[in-house]
């Protein structure tokens, strides 16, 4: 592999990893803080996809989309909570499991219903559709730039609000005891509220912001799923700085197993896995 | 339930299923039996979840794994012999089961959750990504293995009833080996685990060593069910390993209510009875399903098995005694 090919998977290793933490860190902030199991998780990216494709369709403009679907996608996560998921929190992880399973089935089956069951594209914005040269036949496509650094400028954004605002501080608490935090007189349940809710709008956005390379289709939730929650169980259950440093151990390994080993691209994810988990049984950056 | 209206119930769904290819058509006949096997893989599972306190999310893994074996055991134009191939299904999935539990049963909870089903990625990914068994599209099993034994034959397999009444043979042989593996001092330490891992290691018990012995038996048992859905159906695909399917089996036991063998059986009979109905309809009967699901969450804690303790209690107005 010559360098500027090297270069170019590098790139995507980045920029695939850092879609993944979007999805990963609200399923860790869930995890973590509230103690449930989530497996519909991947179904909030898969509501996004779709939301950004009807949304583009109906404005014509990947960002406009974007702007309008946040909200939505914040929304619908604090309805979700208030509905079914607020009454997950005493209940255990298999039950957890089993209600968000068939949540999964609900969400596959109603976007059938909605937009049916073929693949669909999504224009990128005329902004970012040019490719950077980077040597006489080989280019790499500016958007997929843009998606790393608005990724980037995210996990900022998230490490910022944690451990440098009073909601951060509410967050950290309540990760640590519950009942301490609601002595202290803070509404706990809307703090959960708010935090699924930026949790459903995190996947959402990584959701919109893949749709135009991966294109939309049916059972994208589910991939993205399972290796979101390989990254959550490698960085180590709520941590978001693990969930990033796993996203992206996961982003290499996943590119470049693809290019170095394609026979057994799809295997590398979980070996990666087995042997973090072997090395520290409760992921890299375990919480105290 | 009291134990015997318990017991006279379970005599009489088991003279139906017995009598059940005599009046019913050979479709409903194979709808039984697959029951009967799924019945089969959620004891297994309820084995790990239900007594040993293990939530394994991979269970479809060993599931998967013996239905390759048989499929990669029979030539293509000849049948296999069932007496090497039965056992030597079962030992394959038994024996990943005994290397994954080597790994997995070193962690807990949440994280035991998610490495079951790492592995059990894995063993999708090796079927689904390599030429060993016809990668994504499958295998076929061209013949059923052959029963015959020194030129004897004892039956037939291809004889829908003969297949039909082996699969009934190996779910009660399933189910009575259970109860007496749980009987046995053995199965009270799995259920000490369950209750108290710290205290039976105190107790002197080497915990590991029987969660080992439990993850591989369950991994065997699974193989089983594999080995005989291989057999029904004619072929295999890499779904068998999905997470999807262990989901689905994970379902069962729920749905039938943990810790309760015959809770199992009843789980597997429910979600493929709902499967059979939704499908009928309408095309997006998982809507449906994942509303039932949803709400018996919701609404029956503690599975069907414990459902007419709830009903009975609230009609006589008293508590529930679970």
């Amino acid at each position: 592999m010559d360098f500027v090919s090297f270069l170019i998977q590098v790139l995507n290793s980045l920029q695939y990893g850092l879609l993944l933490f979007l999805v990963a860190s609200g399923l860790t902030l869930v995890f973590g803080i509230m103690g449930i199991i989530n497996l519909a998780h991947g179904s909030f990216y898969m509501v996004g996809a779709y939301l950004a494709f009807a949304l583009t369709s109906l404005t014509g403009n990947l960002m406009l989309a974007i702007a309008l679907g946040l909200p939505l996608a914040f929304v619908f996560g604090a309805i979700l909570e208030w509905a079914l998921f607020s009454h997950l929190y005493k209940r255990d992880h298999l039950e957890q499991v089993l209600l968000t399973y068939g949540l999964i089935l609900i969400f596959e089956e109603l976007r059938s219903l909605a937009v049916g069951d073929d693949v669909h594209g999504v224009t990128i914005p005329e902004l970012f559709s040019a490719s950077i040269p980077l040597s006489d036949n080989l280019s790499y496509p500016l958007y997929r730039l843009v998606i790393s650094v608005v990724c980037l400028a995210l996990a900022g954004g998230l490490y910022w609000l944690i451990q440098k605002t009073r909601l951060g501080m509410m967050i950290r608490a309540g990760s640590h005891d519950r009942d301490m935090v609601k002595a202290l007189g803070i509404d706990i349940n809307l703090l959960y509220r708010t935090v699924f809710a930026l949790g459903v709008a995190l996947a959402a956005l990584a959701g919109m912001l893949a749709a135009p390379i991966s294109s939309v289709y049916p059972g994208m939730g589910s991939s993205v799923l399972i290796i979101s929650f390989v990254i959550v169980v490698i960085g180590g259950v709520g941590s978001v700085w693990g969930a990033l440093v796993a996203a992206l151990v996961i982003g290499f390994a996943d590119t470049f197993g693809k290019v170095l080993l394609p026979d057994l691209a799809g295997l590398m994810v979980y070996l990666v896995m087995a042997v973090v988990l072997l090395w520290r049984p409760e992921g890299i950056f375990k919480k105290a | 339930m009291n134990s015997r209206t318990s017991t006279i119930f379970k005599l009489a769904v088991m003279a139906g299923v017995l009598a059940f290819p005599a009046f019913g058509s050979d479709f409903y006949a194979e709808m039984v039996a697959k029951v009967l096997i799924l019945a089969i893989f959620a004891m297994s599972l309820d084995l790990l979840v239900g007594f040993t306190g293990l939530v394994s999310f991979g269970h479809a893994a060993y599931f998967g794994i013996a239905a390759y074996a048989v499929a990669l055991m029979t030539p293509k134009y000849d049948p296999a012999n069932l007496w090497l191939a039965l056992p030597a299904s079962i030992l394959a999935a038994a024996a990943a089961a005994f290397v994954i539990g080597l790994f997995v049963l070193r962690t807990k909870g949440i994280y035991f959750i998610m490495v079951t089903l790492a592995f059990a990625q894995m063993a999708y990914y090796v079927f689904h990504d390599t030429p060993l068994g016809g990668g994504s599209d499958g295998i076929y099993l061209n013949f059923k293995p052959d029963a015959t034994i020194a030129g004897w034959v004892p039956f037939d397999l291809n004889e829908p009833h003969h297949l039909y009444y082996f699969v009934v043979a190996a779910m009660l042989a399933v189910y009575g080996l259970l109860k007496l593996v749980l009987r046995s001092p053995f199965g009270r330490v799995l259920v000490g685990i369950r209750s108290n891992e710290h205290r039976m290691l105190s107790l002197g018990y080497a915990t590991f060593r029987y969660k080992l012995a439990a993850f591989t038996l369950a991994g065997g048992l699974a193989g089983f069910a594999g080995f005989l859905y291989a057999v029904l159906f004619g072929f295999v695909t890499p779904e068998y390993l999905s997470w999807h399917k262990s989901g689905d089996v994970l379902l069962m036991v729920i749905l039938g209510g943990m810790g309760n063998l015959a809770g199992a059986i009843a789980g597997a009979a429910a979600l493929v009875g709902l499967q059979e109905i939704f499908t009928g309809m309408t095309k997006h009967w998982q809507l449906l399903m994942g509303l039932t699901i949803v709400a018996a969450v919701l609404f029956m804690p503690g599975g069907m098995a414990a459902t007419p303790a709830r009903i009975m209690a609230r009609i006589n107005g008293g508590k529930t005694n679970e």
